[in-house]
């Protein structure tokens, strides 16, 4: 059993790594400002919201590019919304690659935007372990009787 | 001698026939009757062809008023010529049928006679006036004749000079018109030579210029002052001169005889003559010399008809030639100003491209220096606070300090550049102006007291404590100008003086143009910083707030700096709709900077515009958000979510909506400000904004609208000012941010984001 000093370095390393590796930037910290008494499961809560959307978008993307005829008015309209969300969770690199791909949407080229759903799936599975893991971890150290650290 | 002969013959008869025994003894008597019987005959036959011949040549002639008199005169000679036939028949023995007859002729020939006789005293003077009034209407025809001939003279006179002066007038060539000129005149002149003298540049000679036949030797001249050209010159008429005057010598000399010669002035006018309003005047003296010389071997003589000829030429001439000169000015005038248009032009345009050279310049140094120094100093500052050995830490706060500076010389830069293009704005806060003297005062008295000067700061007891300006660049004034002042002192002391000016210390002489008028609202500060450094040389002081110049004594120290500082210093004034100025007594006498700008007072203006940033503690705001409600529209739920969260945290009691419908139809009165996302695309936010506008009226009570989107350009914010959006905010919003902005919406009514 980890002491509650080694999982919080342990929370810190794993969090520094995160903004470092760009797969999380400022807002993210913003999120953890806004738990409070009132509200601790704040991020949590929001975390979960943003898989579930993001989840049904990149199936309607899978289902739209997929078409004879792709409708990019409408893929252009998912990868709002997802872009949307990523940004205001915090998910730089899923945030940067809507971007790509929406450039590619306004050029109407289907490869493109083929690669870019593909990158993005990537990104998100990828996203998605690492706040998963980080959730892990926090719940670890509460429930060793830590606190997580105060943003 | 017939009444005689008749006597004669009567006796004869009646002695005859008394005594017819008589002999006849008078054979003599038979011929010289012969002779008067044949005479007697001729006579009648005289008398009766001439009034036939009369009679004849009468119907003839057209006109022969005296008809009567000739029917009378007929009547007359008719019957003398009867008496004389019938006077054959009496010669012998004769009837008295014949007497009868003879006697009724001689009465009637005496009554026509007698008659005839009467009227032809009448007549014959008629008759005789006739030939007068015939020798008068003679003269008179010869008369008009003359005149005749004299008109069809001018007539002919005249259509020359005009088809001359049409040829001269139809060219605007100087040298065609001249040219022609003689050789119209020698056409209709039918001239042997025709010659035109021009003066020459120095106007003492004149030269041959035009000839119409002869090439004469080149630069043939004649001194202008000869008799006979004085004599030509001093009228305006043809004169006739000599044919062999210097002027009219034109032919190589020969054995033959010149003809005559005439010469006429030819006014030259200049451009100079033509005053405004006024007819050319020829007091110029400019004449040139025309000379006409008539055929030699014609004997003809220069006629007046001729000679006006001349004249008129003479003077269409010199119209035709100042015609041509003003064409000629005014189409050189045109050529320099086209050439001027072009070389301006292409100055212009060339200045614009080094315009746009130097904007797309300094837009990429922006960007591109400025990225890589954020980097330096960022990282800089980072490593000092890590753990570092002495030797370390120095050379990481030299680097801090190298990249600050040069940081500082970008910003410089692209600040004037700004200021330059007009685009910089003052950036209007409510400040404590004691305090930012203060700060200055604090970050030079280090510097100061290492070069060992004395360093005082003077402020008047009526500046305003709270003032409203541009903190920032007075600051940087302030700075670049006490910097300034210890930079370029080697010793001695440095004071800074500051206070509202009063009006009479508002007017600099060197600035007659400066106007400062103190009002309610504002005051001007007067800041006076006094060295005792180097000084300036005088000459160098217009130069002073000139970019990058820098006099010879400062390039020789070590001085650093861009030669920016008073350059920028001068625009930021000047922005303050102030003034500043240098004074410097000599090079070694110190200088003493001055500058004035122009500050609001606050609480006295009645802008509600101006956000006042002052260090109130945290709470102090927070506490007024509690339970104030809000709205939020957005069409993603992890966004809405977010800003749910953000407005729950400061304690706002928060309404969530996904679509413009649920919005229109969930939002009260009690809502006092509605967040909307307005990225959202297909749904036109802005109609959403119109509309609650329109539900809830323009004034108190309203909600607020603020518009929150990812778009940083400037058409979301306009559109969002358009339809009457009390702000915009940029997302990701902070919580930090988010509390400013419900402050300000709440104290002010508006958000104004820069």
């Amino acid at each position: 059993m980890e002491s509650v000093n080694q999982l919080q370095r342990k929370l810190a390393d794993y969090t520094s790594s995160l903004y470092n590796e760009n797969f999380l930037d400022e807002q993210f910290i913003q999120l953890q400002q806004l738990a409070d008494e009132s509200n601790p499961d704040f991020v949590v809560e929001v975390v979960s919201l943003f898989f579930e959307d993001s989840d049904r978008l990149l199936n309607e993307l899978t289902k739209a590019l997929n078409q004879p005829n792709v409708d990019f008015k409408k893929v252009d309209a998912h990868v709002h919304q997802l872009k949307g969300s990523s940004s205001s969770i915090g998910a730089l690199r899923v945030q940067k690659i809507c971007i790509a791909f929406r450039n590619y949407c306004e050029q109407q080229i289907v490869e493109g935007c083929l690669k870019c759903l593909q990158q993005v799936k990537n990104e998100y599975t990828l996203v998605k372990n690492k706040l998963e893991t980080l959730f892990k971890l926090e719940k670890q150290l509460v429930d060793a009787g830590g606190s997580l650290p105060v943003v | 001698m017939g009444s005689l002969l008749r006597m004669n013959r009567l006796l004869s008869s009646i002695v005859d026939s008394c005594n017819c025994i008589i002999d006849p003894q008078l054979p003599a008597d038979d011929l010289l009757m012969k002779y008067q019987y044949i005479s007697d005959f001729f006579i009648a036959l005289a008398y009766f062809s001439i009034p036939v011949e009369l009679i004849y040549f009468v119907k003839k002639s057209a006109v022969f008023p005296y008809r009567w008199v000739l029917v009378q005169f007929g009547a007359f000679i008719v019957l003398c010529g009867a008496t004389h036939l019938i006077n054959l028949w009496t010669f012998n023995m004769h009837t008295r049928n014949v007497a009868i007859v003879m006697t009724t002729a001689k009465v009637l020939t005496a009554l026509v006679s007698c008659i005839t006789a009467l009227m032809l005293v009448h007549i014959i003077p008629d008759l005789l006036s006739v030939k007068t009034r015939e020798l008068f209407l003679k003269k008179k025809a010869a008369q008009l004749d003359r005149e005749m001939g004299i008109i069809r003279t001018q007539e002919e006179t005249g259509r020359h000079v005009r088809m001359l002066t049409h040829e001269i007038r139809s060219t605007l060539d100087r040298h065609t018109i001249l040219k022609t000129t003689l050789v119209e005149l020698g056409r209709t002149l039918a001239l042997e030579e025709c010659a035109l003298w021009m003066p020459t540049r120095t106007g003492v000679e004149l030269q041959l210029s035009y000839t119409l036949r002869h090439q004469n030797p080149v630069g043939l001249t004649v001194p202008i002052q000869l008799p006979v050209i004085n004599q030509v010159f001093s009228t305006n008429r043809a004169v006739q001169i000599s044919p062999n005057s210097p002027v009219a010598k034109l032919r190589p000399t020969g054995k033959y005889m010149p003809g005559e010669v005439v010469a006429v002035r030819v006014p030259l006018l200049h451009l100079s003559n033509f005053q405004i309003n006024d007819w050319p005047e020829l007091s110029t003296k400019r004449y040139a010399l025309m000379v006409l010389m008539l055929p030699s071997d014609s004997a003809r003589q220069w006629h007046v008809h001729e000679l006006e000829l001349v004249e008129v030429v003479a003077d269409q001439v010199a119209v035709a030639l100042s015609h041509a000169a003003i064409l000629e000015e005014s189409m050189r005038a045109r050529d320099l100003l086209m050439e001027q248009n072009v070389a301006l032009d292409l100055a212009r345009r060339e200045a614009e491209m080094a315009v746009r050279a130097r904007n797309d310049f300094l837009a990429v140094m922006n960007h591109e220096m400025r990225t890589p120094m954020h980097a330096i100093i960022a990282l800089s500052s980072l490593l000092q606070e890590t753990d570092l050995t002495p030797e370390q830490r120095l050379m990481v706060e030299t680097i801090l300090k190298s990249s600050n500076l040069l940081a500082t010389l970008i910003n410089d830069v692209l600040d004037l550049s700004r200021l330059e293009d007009g685009s910089l704005q003052l950036d209007i806060v409510t400040f404590n102006l004691h305090a930012l003297f203060g700060e200055v005062l604090n970050l030079i008295k280090p510097v100061a007291s290492v070069k060992k000067l004395f360093v005082t700061l003077s402020l008047s007891a009526d500046l305003p404590e709270y003032v409203i300006g541009d903190e920032q660049r007075l600051m940087q004034i302030l700075l670049n100008i006490v910097g300034n002042a210890v930079k370029f002192s080697k010793e001695g002391s440095v004071s800074i003086s500051a206070f509202a000016a009063k009006s009479d210390s508002l007017r600099d002489p060197r600035a007659p143009e400066f106007f400062a008028v103190a009002s309610e609202n504002h005051f001007y500060l007067r800041v006076q910083v006094k060295d005792t450094g180097i000084g300036i040389n005088p000459q160098d002081i217009p130069n002073l707030f000139s970019k990058f110049t820098q006099s010879q004594a400062l390039a020789s120290t070590n001085s650093g700096g861009t030669g920016l500082g008073l350059a920028i210093c001068k625009r930021f004034v000047n922005l303050m709709e102030g003034h500043i100025w240098i004074e410097s007594e000599g090079l070694g006498k110190g200088s003493t900077a001055i500058f004035i700008i122009k500050l609001g007072i606050p609480g006295r203006s009645n802008e509600s515009k101006l956000p006042f940033v002052a260090k109130l503690p945290a709470n102090h705001m927070q506490m007024t958000f509690q339970g104030l409600k809000v709205l939020v529209m957005d069409d993603n739920g992890v966004s809405r979510m977010v800003t749910k969260g953000l407005l729950a945290h400061l304690g706002c009691d928060v309404t969530t909506v996904g679509s413009r419908d649920e919005c229109l139809r969930v939002v009260t009165q009690e809502h006092k400000v509605v967040f909307m996302d307005v990225s959202m695309p297909g749904i036109d936010c802005y109609e959403v904004a119109v509309l609650i506008h329109e539900r809830f009226g323009k004034r108190h009570g309203r909600p607020l609208i603020v518009a929150l989107t990812g778009n940083t350009d400037r058409v979301t914010k306009e559109n969002c000012m358009r339809v009457g959006m009390d702000g915009v905010i940029l997302k990701p919003v902070s919580v930090d941010k988010m509390r400013s902005v419900l402050s300000e919406l709440l104290e002010h009514g508006v958000v104004l984001e820069s």
